[in-house]
């Protein structure tokens, strides 16, 4: 599982840059049975399709941000901080290139 | 010393000597040889003897492909003698012989052995009696594998430095197609990496006279901006990361787009005796005289499907081998013969080997007609050149998801669709000939650029021209026989594979015994699951279980191709042999203080100074200190900051009043316990919250999440590394403070759970009265630069009254007197407040919401089965933490979780979790200790001072 994933505030990164944080579930908001309760805390909806998702930027500026993946084959959709515009995850203009991290150029 | 004139390409340098030891002798080598040429020219033969048969085998391939030449360097075992460099003074060893290469015991297994390997005999032999299994086994791990690993650690020292590397366009391959492809990608503006294997970047041209070709290709693509991985292996295909090994660095590459131009692997024939040494690839032994000016033999014999074998030859002949028969599979005489048969060469058209003869070495060959039926004739040679096909190095495409389809004209399986990003150039691509191969990659490069919007209009067009050039130039492909899967069976061992010695009459078995599909036959014989990975023994090993099922070989199929491509080492991928190690800012003086540090966590810390006993004592009677620098540190600011702490908690801090301090035990959704520590209101809209040690980061995590999702105005920032905290505690803590302290410490002033700011010797601190080990206590945080002066400080202003430092073992004893829980210690992830005795934590009295409140109440109608509740030894002896709590004599109801021994209190206490019907002072309970049995009575007030009458003096 190799992918790149673009934080919202940094750019591009490999995923391992990041740590994953669950899929997107809403906390209920009245007071829950038990059996919602025990949903919420320990079921996963677990999508073979997109999903939306919380991510974390652990080796880097350590925001949380949303994104939209598909869990069949990893392509990201897009990426944003909670409140802010998606904005497209994998980089498909020529000029807007992934930024190389470091390494003796040709 | 079999060296010949000057070779136009040779890569040696006659003027440089280099020696080097081999089994103990030394050889004469010169700068620029591989071991293996060294080793040859030398009049080595016998390089290594196979896997299973401990045959001897010689130099094959010349290229690093096949497992003949492994030998171990300078005690690092699995190094391809043909493609590793000499360097002065290398120690070299031979694998897998004992006594010595020249005379193996083990050989026996050819000899006699036979009947007990078969291809998955560890299934069938070796199995009774059952009560010999341990000396069975001492055998077979004694025999198996190749090489030795070094067993002491300093000796396997490894580092690999990691690199991460994001490109346009990765070029896997740096030959012809692959540094046209690479230079028209760069041409056009992407920012291209290529890797080459090889010596140098050149591929083919190196040894079939292109070289200087090759450098002037590689001038250009360097021109262009091409990053040129050289010596470095592609390892995979994962995801579109390719990782390459080079050296001690492992690439991680990631490109938008993927050339491949990894050409073609020369196949082998499968024949008797085929692994004697001296049988050679036609190819490899081209290279050994090309790049290093050493004869392969004197008088050889050539076997070949197609014009390559001839070329070779005729290059070898040049060179000054002489070529005494060919057997060419084919049917009409080749024009690529004509100068091997004007030099005296006889040629016998569909013809094919079916024996090669000799005891340590070939001494003959011994030729037949194709289809059977008499004929045979034997040559005297020293050297046969097998040119037996060849097949595309299609590894990391078909990773990638490319598809393999079987080519019916070539014999052998070619790639078919592609993944969008992937190309394939070159051989690889079933293009033959300099033109084609030359047009194809910069095809291949220019379709590259044009798909990440690089180029224009007339770059299409001329990609459209190269294509169609391509079309014209695919050469009028010189015909290629399709060898029989095996020819003289009759005669002896056929191998198919030369890493596992598996040869055609075991794949006959395998079939035999029901394992008839291409992928059980793999696991059952093992064929290409060693060193070479199936480059030498696929593509045979297809043909063979073919013939054995009747099937065509499209029908038999390949079977997944998998990384590694390439033999790595573990300590490439494995990651860098050092654990990171955090220690505070004040650590130098636990050293200087003979400490005992072990590891908490990452942390590196003091346990004790020597005396964990008395370390606690003084603690009770004088003053002791404690460096918690590791502490998670949080400072929460903004005007909803004590509100977002309200929902983080069971319990409430806005109405925490400023200056003062609240113990907090943080939970999860479902009420379960996840971290406790004290938080300080600073000021109206400023908390400082620290965390356990071990948890500084998940909290960090956890609320920056939860602000993530409320966008509450809050800011956090994480203090845990910018600040030291120190423990001062004890019945003279307070003088001790108050003679360094610019503020008043009277307890009127500074009372328990105050948090004041101020000047302690000399430093600016956050000082909190807080209970840490149940005396009297301040835990002052400091910015890190000024640690080390601080613990100076206490130290020096509490000498006269017996201050010590205090270690992680008496800190545990003392917090454990007071019943003080550690999370993850006496709690694990399902440990809720209520059942770990803190029912006050929990506040359900308020209306608002926060994290964990639903499951609380849940819990708090509850009775859990188990309680935490403290316990007293009836005996000396202090039960193993994680011992069971039993009643009715064994059955499990609990477990110890903590249990020291007081020197305070002169007893054995501990804390465990036991049945709730137990939970009461004075109960019995039976602790069962591996085997021992234990009696204990519970307490459920802390051991010392319950009413902390002395924290609040």
């Amino acid at each position: 599982m190799s992918f790149l994933l673009r934080c919202p505030n940094c750019g591009v990164r490999e995923v391992t840059d990041f740590g994953f944080g669950g899929e997107l579930s809403q906390r209920p908001r009245a007071r829950p049975s038990l059996r919602e309760l025990s949903t919420y805390n320990y079921f996963r909806r677990n999508v073979a399709g997109v999903q939306r998702e919380w991510w974390y930027h652990r080796s880097g500026c350590r925001a949380w941000f949303y994104a939209e993946r598909d869990t069949r084959t990893n392509v990201v959709l897009w990426t944003a901080l909670p409140g802010s515009e998606p904005q497209a995850a994998t980089v498909t203009a020529a000029d807007d290139r992934p930024t190389s991290s470091g390494g003796v150029g040709g | 010393m079999s060296r010949l004139p000057q070779q136009p390409d040779e890569r040696i340098d006659r003027a440089r000597a280099i020696n080097f030891s081999f089994d103990g002798r030394t050889v004469a080598a010169l700068e620029g040889d591989t071991i293996g040429s060294a080793l040859h020219a030398a009049g080595q033969r016998t390089f290594s003897r196979s896997f299973k048969y401990h045959r001897r085998r010689g130099l094959f391939c010349c290229v690093g492909q096949c497992p003949n030449c492994l030998v171990a360097v300078d005690g690092a075992p699995g190094v391809r003698a043909c493609v590793e460099p000499v360097r002065e003074g290398i120690r070299v060893e031979h694998l897998n012989a004992r006594p010595s290469l020249e005379f193996d015991v083990m050989r026996a297994t050819d000899l006699f052995g036979g009947p007990f390997t078969p291809p998955g005999f560890y299934y069938k032999t070796f199995i009774r009696p059952r009560r010999l299994w341990p000396l069975y086994e001492k055998v077979l791990r004694h025999a198996a594998g190749l090489g030795v690993l070094r067993r002491s650690q300093d000796e396997r020292e490894w580092r690999t430095e990691y690199r991460r590397r994001h490109a346009d366009v990765l070029v896997v391959g740096g030959g012809l197609a692959g540094l046209s492809a690479a230079t028209a990608a760069a041409e056009l503006g992407a920012d291209v990496v290529l890797v080459d294997d090889g010596p140098e970047p050149g591929g083919r041209m190196l040894a079939d006279g292109g070289a200087e070709q090759a450098r002037a290709l590689v001038a250009t693509a360097r021109a262009a901006g091409v990053e040129i991985l050289e010596r470095a292996s592609a390892l995979g295909y994962y995801d579109g990361m390719v990782p390459v090994w080079q050296g001690d660095t492992l690439h991680q590459v990631r490109a938008r787009r993927h050339v491949f131009a990894t050409g073609t692997i020369d196949q082998p024939l499968v024949f008797s005796g085929n692994d004697l040494p001296g049988v050679m690839l036609a190819e490899g032994a081209r290279r050994l005289a090309a790049l290093y000016a050493v004869a392969p033999g004197e008088r050889a014999v050539l076997v070949t499907t197609s014009d390559r074998g001839l070329e070779a030859a005729a290059s070898l002949q040049t060179a000054g081998v002489t070529i005494v028969a060919i057997a060419d599979l084919r049917r009409e005489r080749r024009s690529a013969a004509e100068p091997l048969i004007s030099a005296g060469a006889e040629l016998l058209t569909e013809h094919t080997i079916v024996e090669a003869t000799g005891r340590r070495t070939v001494s003959g060959a011994v030729l037949a007609p194709l289809g059977g039926g008499g004929g045979r004739r034997r040559y005297p040679c020293d050297l046969i050149l097998v040119s037996g096909g060849s097949t595309p190095a299609s590894s990391l495409p078909l990773q990638s998801g490319a598809r393999a389809e079987y080519s019916q004209a070539d014999g052998h399986f070619a790639l078919g669709e592609l993944p969008d990003g992937v190309h394939a150039a070159g051989e690889l691509a079933d293009h033959g000939g300099q033109a084609a191969v030359a047009l194809s990659g910069t095809l291949e490069g220019t379709r590259a650029a044009l798909a990440l919007g690089l180029g224009d209009d007339a770059t299409r067009q001329l990609a459209v021209d190269l294509a169609q050039r391509l079309l014209g130039a695919a050469a009028e492909r010189s015909p290629v026989a399709i060898p029989p899967p095996v020819s003289g069976a009759d005669r002896g061992k056929c191998f198919a594979c030369l890493c596992e010695d598996v040869t055609s009459k075991d794949i006959g078995l395998t079939v035999a015994e029901g394992y008839d599909s291409i992928e059980l036959s793999k696991r059952y014989t093992t064929v290409t699951m060693g060193p070479c990975q199936g480059r030498m023994c696929q593509l045979a090993s297809v043909r063979l279980m073919g013939a054995e099922t009747g099937q065509a070989p499209e029908q038999v199929g390949l079977t997944t191709a998998r990384p590694p491509w390439t033999t790595v080492p573990m300590g490439a991928l494995a990651g860098r042999p050092f654990e990171p190690a955090k220690r505070s800012a004040i650590h130098s003086r636990h050293r200087t203080l003979g400490a005992t540090v072990m590891w908490a966590g990452d942390w590196r810390r003091a346990y004790h100074y020597g005396n964990p006993q008395e370390e606690a004592l003084s603690v009770h009677r004088a003053a002791g200190v404690i460096d918690v620098s590791t502490l998670g540190k949080l400072l929460l600011r903004g005007p909803q900051a004590g509100e977002f702490l309200d929902m983080m908690y069971p319990n409430r801090f806005s109405n925490l009043a400023a200056g003062r301090v609240r113990y907090g035990v943080m939970t999860s959704d479902a009420g379960r316990i996840t971290d406790d520590g004290t938080i300080c209101r600073l000021d109206e809209q400023s908390f400082y919250v620290t965390t356990t040690s071990s948890g500084a980061g998940a909290v960090e995590q956890w609320f920056s999440w939860w602000l993530a999702d409320w966008r509450m105005d809050v800011h956090l920032t994480d203090l845990t590394q910018a600040l030291c905290a120190v423990n001062l505690a004890g019945p003279r803590a307070r003088e001790i403070l108050s003679s360094i302290a610019e503020f008043d410490c009277d307890p009127e002033q500074f009372k328990y759970l105050d948090g004041r700011r101020g000047l302690v010797a000399g430093v600016p601190c956050l000082v909190l009265r807080i209970g840490f080990v149940g005396e009297l206590g301040y835990e002052i945080h400091c910015p890190a630069a000024h640690g080390e002066h601080l613990w100076d400080a206490l130290l020096e202003a509490g000498a006269d009254v017996g201050i010590r430092p205090f270690g992680l073992e008496p800190q545990r004893v003392l917090r454990l007197q007071k019943m003080h829980i550690i999370v993850g210690q006496d709690t694990d992830s399902e440990s809720n407040p209520y059942a770990a005795a803190m029912p006050w934590i929990v506040k359900l009295d308020r209306d608002q919401d926060f994290i964990g409140r639903w499951a609380l109440e849940h819990a708090a109608e509850q009775q859990s089965e188990t309680q935490l509740v403290g316990f007293e030894m009836t005996g000396a002896t202090v039960p193993t933490e994680g011992s069971v709590v039993v009643i009715d004599g064994r059955t499990p109801a609990g477990q110890v979780t903590s249990a020291r021994f007081s020197p305070q209190l002169e007893k054995v206490i501990g804390l465990a979790w036991v049945p709730a019907a137990l939970a009461s002072d004075g109960a019995a309970i039976t602790i069962s200790d591996a085997g021992t049995t234990l009696q204990a009575q519970i307490v459920t007030q802390p051991f010392y001072d319950p009413a902390g009458e002395v924290l609040r003096s």
